[in-house]
């Protein structure tokens, strides 16, 4: 069943124009990568259907509803109820340590404080972290601060999970390990994923790829029927 | 891929029959091109001769798959100067990929070159796409891990490699037919 679709979306900054009328859709639990080159529109298109971005033209809808004409409260309650967001860089709060940053959007929804720590310690364990509930994030490396907000990603269990470029910022190992953690759980809880990379290889762990160019979807990227010379493997 | 040398490694911990090899291979290299088992007895049958490996244990006249194989010293001296020295690295750009691109620049237009890029990468894409899958199995082993891992570093470069040469196949194709 289809949850978000983007129709016709159309996005610029200023003269610069970054989606040229984008259309997708993304069903229940379903892994998306979108890729292509730097500046072709992935990191635009990501927040115009997570609704931080508002579109110029074209519609964004959530489960039928048209979201992208709601206010900014409301989008924002969306996000923070519905849908997860990740970026490169995680953005953990500085002030506050691994658990409380990740038992953060937890409390935001109203959930107890002894319940969001028990739910945040579960989820800096599924990501390998657990010993360092009670750093801040400046005590921590970048690959542990963006497998800590991995888990604040996650924990909320969301329907859509946005994340841009999650594991950019990682040597491929890490990402990887990162990734597979991610893929697996949020197919257990069947969170759908948006994962906008540039990279083929984290493209690869998506059930569909969407390739962009030029703000617009790229028929000719993928999916041609060819014949494998000499039917060797 | 050397076969004759993998055959002497899987000797180094002590006598097998040539079933036990062919096992001990598919098991250790998963994804290595398949290996049958007339081609074990072949190998086999040229280290011996070669003495790097001898017959241990059962009679020869009861056949070769009764027959087991151990290292000689001399096989274990050729194992270690295998494992001793470093591969070239890529000597030479051999690959049916390159010549295809190449091939199509100069009997054909940008478009044909053009095209068979985007076919490749998608070729490349379904294949990376598979060996993902198997990787991120729960079940898989590490044996199986590893080597796709292998492969999907070697596929993730051609990508790369598919992806810069079609942005470059215009100007390319001038500097061929000027
Ligand atoms: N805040 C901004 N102000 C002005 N122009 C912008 C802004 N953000 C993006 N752009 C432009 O919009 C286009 C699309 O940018 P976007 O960030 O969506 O690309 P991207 O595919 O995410 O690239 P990358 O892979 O480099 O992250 C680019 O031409 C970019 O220069
Ligand atoms: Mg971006």
């Amino acid at each position: 069943m289809t949850q978000l679709q983007a129709r016709g979306v159309v996005r610029a900054y200023g003269p610069t124009p970054a989606l040229r009328g984008v259309t997708l859709d993304v069903a229940e639990g379903e892994i998306v990568a979108v890729t292509g080159p730097s500046g072709c529109g992935k990191s635009t298109l990501l927040h115009c259907l997570a609704g931080i971005l508002r579109p110029d033209a074209g519609e964004v809808t959530w489960r039928g509803h048209r979201i992208d004409t709601w206010s900014e409260a409301a989008r924002s309650r969306l996000r923070r109820t519905e849908f997860g967001v990740l970026f490169q860089f995680g953005q953990l709060v500085a002030e506050l340590t691994a658990a409380e940053n990740v038992a953060l959007p937890l409390l935001l929804a109203g959930t107890g404080r002894r319940e969001a720590r028990t739910a945040a310690l579960t989820w800096l364990e599924r990501f390998g972290v657990a010993d360092l509930a009670d750093l801040r994030p400046g005590e921590m490396s970048g690959g542990q601060q963006q497998r800590c907000a991995t888990a604040r990603a996650l924990v909320t269990e969301p329907w859509v999970l946005f994340a841009d470029e999650p594991t950019g910022a990682l040597d491929t190992l890490t990402g990887e390990q990162v990734l597979t953690q991610l893929v697996r759980l949020a197919r257990e809880q069947r969170t759908a994923v948006v994962l906008v990379t540039h990279e083929p290889r984290i493209a690869a762990y998506a059930d569909r790829e969407i390739v962009l160019r030029d703000g617009l979807v790229d028929h000719t990227g993928l999916g041609l029927d060819v014949p494998l010379a000499g039917g060797a493997r | 891929m050397s076969t004759p040398h993998v055959l002497l490694g899987l000797l180094a911990g002590g006598s097998r029959h040539g079933y036990e090899l062919k096992r001990a291979h598919d098991q250790r290299l998963p994804r290595a091109r398949p290996l049958a088992f007339g081609q074990v007895y072949a190998t086999l049958g040229r280290l011996e001769r070669d003495g790097l490996v001898a017959t241990a244990g059962q009679d020869r006249a009861s056949g070769p798959d009764r027959t087991a194989y151990e290292l000689t010293g001399e096989g274990r001296a050729t194992l270690d100067r295998w494992l001793s020295a470093v591969e070239p690295p890529m000597p030479y750009v051999a690959s049916t990929l390159f010549a295809k691109v190449v091939v199509a620049l100069l009997v054909a237009d940008v478009d044909r070159a053009r095209s068979y890029l985007v076919a490749q990468r998608a070729a490349h894409t379904a294949r990376l796409r598979e060996l993902t899958a198997v990787k991120a199995d729960p079940a898989a082993t590490l044996s199986d891990v590893v080597a796709a891992d292998f492969a999907i570093a070697h596929l993730d470069a051609d990508l790369r490699w598919l992806h810069t040469t079609l942005g470059r196949v215009a100007d390319w194709h001038r500097e061929v037919h000027p």
